[in-house]
């Protein structure tokens, strides 16, 4: 029984075949995930070359997709402070592997909780 | 006339210079030095006297949560991601706030008000009978500089001359500082890291317009690389300071080269004479 409806995952491509990113204010991509459907949206990081403030802004982009908990490896005081506020619950991963390795290790309860 | 103090690298003797500058200016006319090495002032230590202060504050926005319907534009219009509307509230990060306004225009609502949010201070001191010190000091934990050299530049507005002691570098302080400057004196040593980053300072007061000319300090006589491009960039070698014991004793002691040696002087008030050349005319 999965918690969790709709996860988003920092992604360095736009499939869940790409890899990982660690840090979530910089990645280059948020690949949404169903967990029921496992059906996928790639979402473009349009911020993640800003000089400052991408914490927010990408946290921002989450909950304007109702996302509802995030697998990252880094993330950063102000997305933390925003994400808690929005209660969107926080996973660590950080072994390297694909969005899809990530996203049955978060299904499997394989994760650690960060907040 | 507006004379700023700049170098690329840190270290090389801005400081010094401004400081010597002002000092030799005061015995003759009413001079204001203003220190805009706000993260680090130090012209103080050199002129110690008693301050007045005044806070420097920037605008910031206040959410009236009762009005506030979670529209989300003041969000969307902050360029800096100080501003995160929620379901239930609105989330500001004030240090990531740059205090532009937007956030305010953007609300159709009238939610967002300004408030005050401190940042520094400016204090003023009387160290000589001509000569008036104005100090930004940018409190701890402040990212953002700028409003605090601002606030110091205005202290001395119509004040004339004034010495403007930059902070190292080419960054938004170093541009804050020589807006506005009539001249620039770019202080710089010898060395390899001291030629890299004059030729960066050059470049800021190329693109700014600002005249300048070059200082050379703790030269070792060895100086034909920088000499070589002050010419190749049409920069003047204004003064060129050697490399000695006793000058870097003084200078440790907090003393002025100027004071205890007066011989220096004249050569001080030559650089004050060759700034004025550089502009083109006495202002």
């Amino acid at each position: 029984m999965v918690e969790w409806m709709k996860v988003c995952i920092t992604a360095q491509g736009p499939t869940p075949a790409a890899r990982v990113e660690e840090r979530f204010g910089r990645a280059p991509y948020f690949i949404l995930m169903d967990t029921s459907t496992r059906s996928f949206e790639a979402l473009e990081n349009r911020y993640a070359e800003a000089y400052g403030g991408v914490g927010p802004k990408a946290a921002q982009l989450l909950i304007a997709h109702g996302v509802e908990a995030l697998v990252s490896g880094q993330v950063g005081g102000n997305a933390r402070d925003v994400l808690a506020a929005a209660g969107i619950a926080m996973y660590v991963y950080r072994a390297g592997g694909t969005v899809m390795d990530a996203f049955e290790k978060l299904i499997g309860n394989q994760l650690e909780r960060a907040g | 006339m507006k004379i700023a103090v700049v170098s690329g690298k840190g270290g090389t003797g801005k400081t010094m210079v401004a400081a010597n500058l002002a000092f030799t200016l005061s015995l003759t006319r009413d001079t204001t030095l203003v220190d805009c090495d706000v993260e680090e002032p130090d012209l103080h230590l050199f002129f110690p006297a008693s301050e007045t202060s005044l806070d420097v504050t920037v605008p910031v926005p206040i959410v009236d949560e009762k009005i506030c319907d979670r529209c989300g534009k003041c969000g969307e219009s902050c360029q800096y991601g100080a501003l995160t509307v929620l379901k239930d509230r609105v989330l500001f990060f004030p240090e990531l706030c740059h205090s532009c306004g937007g956030c305010t225009l953007a609300c159709d609502k009238g939610a967002i008000k300004e408030g005050k949010m401190r940042v520094g201070q400016v204090t003023t001191s009387h160290p000589l009978p001509r000569l008036t010190l104005i100090t930004g000091i940018l409190d701890e934990g402040k990212p953002l500089a700028t409003p605090v050299i601002r606030a110091a530049k205005e202290r001395a507005a119509w004040a004339d001359p004034v010495i403007l002691d930059s902070a190292p570098g080419t960054a938004c302080p170093v541009m804050e500082t020589l807006d506005g400057s009539d001249a620039c004196i770019l202080v710089t040593e010898s060395t390899p890291f001291g030629l890299h980053d004059l030729r960066l300072a050059a470049d800021v007061v190329e693109m700014l317009g600002v005249p300048a000319g070059v200082v050379i300090n703790r030269s070792d006589g060895n100086d034909g690389t920088t000499r070589e491009l002050c010419e190749n960039r049409g920069l003047p070698v204004l003064m060129t300071i050697p490399f000695e014991r006793e000058i870097a004793q003084i200078q440790n002691q907090g003393r002025l080269l100027c004071a205890v040696r007066p011989s220096w002087q004249k050569d001080f008030s030559s650089l004050f004479s060759e700034c004025e050349r550089i502009t083109g005319g006495v202002r």
